[in-house]
């Protein structure tokens, strides 16, 4: 402005710091040497990201070793790349590790990226480190599903996924309940989580209600399944999930900025141009779905989801645009090392990769407790 | 500069009970607001209702003649910035990125050179820049609320409304924050509006003071000399003063009235209605 004068009023100090606000020929070299510095502080996110697809990969190599035929741990690449290349030297161990050993990791990788994006999802929407596919009554709803069809037979389908489309099916209930919950009343992010654990004793109420029909095998069928498991899987179950988990990780990897605003308050949020309840709906429907997706194939795998994101944010923080990608990762390497883990630990008894995740989650989690990180608990 | 016009809005959460009640004036200047009067008076609720947080129940609020009936929470975003009085993250991120999400309206996906600089200056602005890496949950309250103003700074709109933004801080970022406030609409000729609780702040740094008192009315609007006098605070507060003149502003002197009559100590008009 020309005809600005000197106002009495303001000190020299805070004219000269307007100043340097408004000047827009702002130094050039200053400006993008804190530029170079902020994207290194972005690179070390990528680093982390890194690292954990270097740990599935090691993983995954270690795990397609171990069983009763001997395959080395080298060799287990080669096989897979010589599977890939159509250059199959060996049949028997080409069978071996592409049709027996590989679909259990490929599961193990899907359902633990799912598991944990949907985790990160959930308690950035919800502003609560405790939300999950379980405090949000998805586990729960399919847990009834399934034992629906398992004890009484009733089922939406028939078939070798009836017990699948079953759990699916009764996954979407309990969201659809808690959203229906947030849109009767202007209920806050605290109260939707409310609502998700009672329906989730309701759910498991009528749960323990249908068990009580069940005969003994019945019974250990519906115990294996509420533990969680990746044993038994083929490689016909892995496109439906790999494709609801990817179109899911990749939706709200595209919705991750307004998540991070949304982060931020509802208030803060609206002011910002993101409608928050609305925002809040889509992003919890997509994840309900890919979580939905997963247990109703692996059966119940706990603290994946809820673990995992706390973990990432103590490396990388709380940005949403990151964290969703790394907490996939992490989701991955942590659910496949669980599920090595289970296998050699005990060996020749294979424990359940829920059992494991439990084991490893629940110190995991006091441990997160007792750091007293306010980064990672606000 | 953007006009801003609130012709007879009312507003109420239930209703029974009326917040605001034919509200009516208009910023067409550019400079600082100030909004003052007593607590539950419907401050913060009439802020809300120009950004749109709230809807009005009647009348109409016009940004540069264009009703925010008819703009969504989108457009109204290119227009005004809003700071709450108090902001908080669950999961708390380093104040460099706290601040960047206020590059929300302006930002594409990429974080570009220009968003990075714009809150470095910001962070220069409010005295942040040490601390651009520390977790926003670490600070304290004065530093949330410095955090949060520069969020609203980086939006670089032509509106910035700020409820009570200065009632977590020192006296020396009280002043501090008030001078910038005032320096930064008339160098830029952007409005801000500011709820503010410290009458002396308002009456020496502010362009205009609109008055607020029960039930949820404007009483006056004018220059700090024109509604910064005796009478006014005797009538909106309930509280007698002396008004002295200090470099040209107004200045008060509150005097203590309370005992002298038990009857007048009232401390909450609008809580008691709303009870």
């Amino acid at each position: 402005m020309d005809d600005y004068e000197a106002d009495p009023r303001i000190s020299r100090i805070v004219s000269r710091k307007v100043t340097f606000w408004l000047r827009e020929d702002a130094d050039v070299e200053q400006q993008e040497e804190s530029f170079q510095v902020y994207k290194k502080y972005v690179a070390r996110k990528w680093i982390f990201m890194a690292i954990c697809f270097v740990v599935i990969l090691v993983v995954m190599g270690l795990a397609v070793t171990y069983g009763t035929f001997d395959i080395g741990f080298l060799e287990s690449y080669e096989i897979i790349w010589d599977h890939l290349t159509g250059n199959i030297i060996d049949t028997t161990k080409d069978h071996i590790v592409v049709n027996l050993r590989m679909p259990r990791i490929a599961v193990g990788i899907v359902a633990g990226a799912g598991l944990a994006v949907a985790g990160a999802v959930m308690q950035s929407t919800l502003m609560n480190p405790l939300a999950d596919s379980y405090t949000t009554g998805v586990s729960s709803g399919a847990s009834f599903g399934a034992t629906l069809a398992m004890t009484v037979g009733l089922t939406a389908a028939t078939g070798s996924h009836a017990i699948v489309l079953n759990a699916f099916l009764f996954a979407l209930i309990p969201t659809a309940m808690v959203i229906a919950t947030s849109k009767m009343k202007n209920t806050s992010p605290t109260s939707m989580i409310m609502a998700g654990i009672a329906i989730m004793y309701i759910f498991n109420a009528f749960t323990t209600v249908l068990m009580l029909w069940a005969d003994e095998s019945t019974l250990a069928e519906v115990y294996q399944w509420q533990v969680g498991s990746l044993a038994g899987k083929t490689w016909d179950e892995v496109p439906i999930m790999a494709i609801v988990v990817l179109i899911g990780i990749i939706m709200v990897q595209l919705l991750s900025r307004k998540l991070n605003v949304l982060a931020t308050g509802d208030e803060t949020a609206r002011a910002l141009g993101v409608d928050a309840s609305k925002m809040r709906i889509i992003l919890l429907a997509i994840v309900a779905l890919v979580s939905a997706a997963v247990v109703s194939f692996t059966g119940l795998i706990g603290f994946v989801g809820m673990v995992t994101p706390h973990i990432v944010r103590i490396f990388i923080g709380a940005d949403n645009r990151y964290l969703i990608p790394a907490s996939a990762f992490a989701g991955a390497a942590l659910l496949v090392t669980a599920d090595l883990l289970g296998r050699a630990i005990l060996s020749p008894v294979v424990l359940q990769v829920g059992v494991v995740m439990a084991f490893i989650g629940g110190p995991m989690f006091l441990w997160l407790l007792m750091r007293r990180n306010s980064r990672v608990w606000g | 500069m953007t006009k801003i016009e609130l012709n007879h809005v009312a507003f109420g959460y239930k209703e029974s009970l009326p917040v605001l009640k034919d509200v009516t004036f208009s910023m067409d200047h550019p400079g600082l607001y100030c909004i003052i009067g007593p607590n539950g008076v419907g401050k913060s609720t009439l802020v809300k209702c120009i950004n749109k947080l709230l809807e009005p129940t009647e009348g109409d609020i016009l940004i540069d003649g264009r009703s925010v009936k008819e703009m969504s929470i989108k457009d109204i975003a290119e227009y005004v910035a809003f700071v709450p009085a108090n902001s908080f993250d669950c999961f708390s991120m380093p104040v460099i990125d706290t601040i960047l999400i206020g590059r929300h309206n302006k930002q594409k996906w990429r974080t570009t050179a220009k968003d990075i600089n714009i809150v470095h200056k910001a962070m220069d602005m409010l005295d942040l820049g040490p601390l651009a890496m520390h977790g926003f949950n670490e600070l304290s309250a004065g530093q949330h609320q410095r955090v949060a103003l520069a969020r609203g700074l980086v939006q670089e709109t032509p509106v910035l409304i700020l409820d009570e933004p200065t009632a977590n801080l020192d006296v020396k970022h009280q002043v501090y924050v008030a001078e910038m406030l005032r320096e930064l609409s008339t160098r830029s000729g952007i409005t801000v509006i500011m709820i503010c609780h410290d009458l002396n702040i308002a009456a020496r740094y502010a362009h205009q003071i609109i008055v607020m008192a029960p039930p949820g009315v404007v009483d006056c609007v004018g220059t700090p000399d024109e509604v910064i006098t005796e009478d006014v605070i005797r009538r909106i507060y309930g509280i007698d003063c002396e008004i002295v003149t200090f470099e040209d502003s107004p200045h008060i002197i509150l005097k203590s009235t309370f005992g002298a009559d038990e009857d007048e100590l009232d401390w909450d008009e609008g809580a008691e209605k709303s009870l």
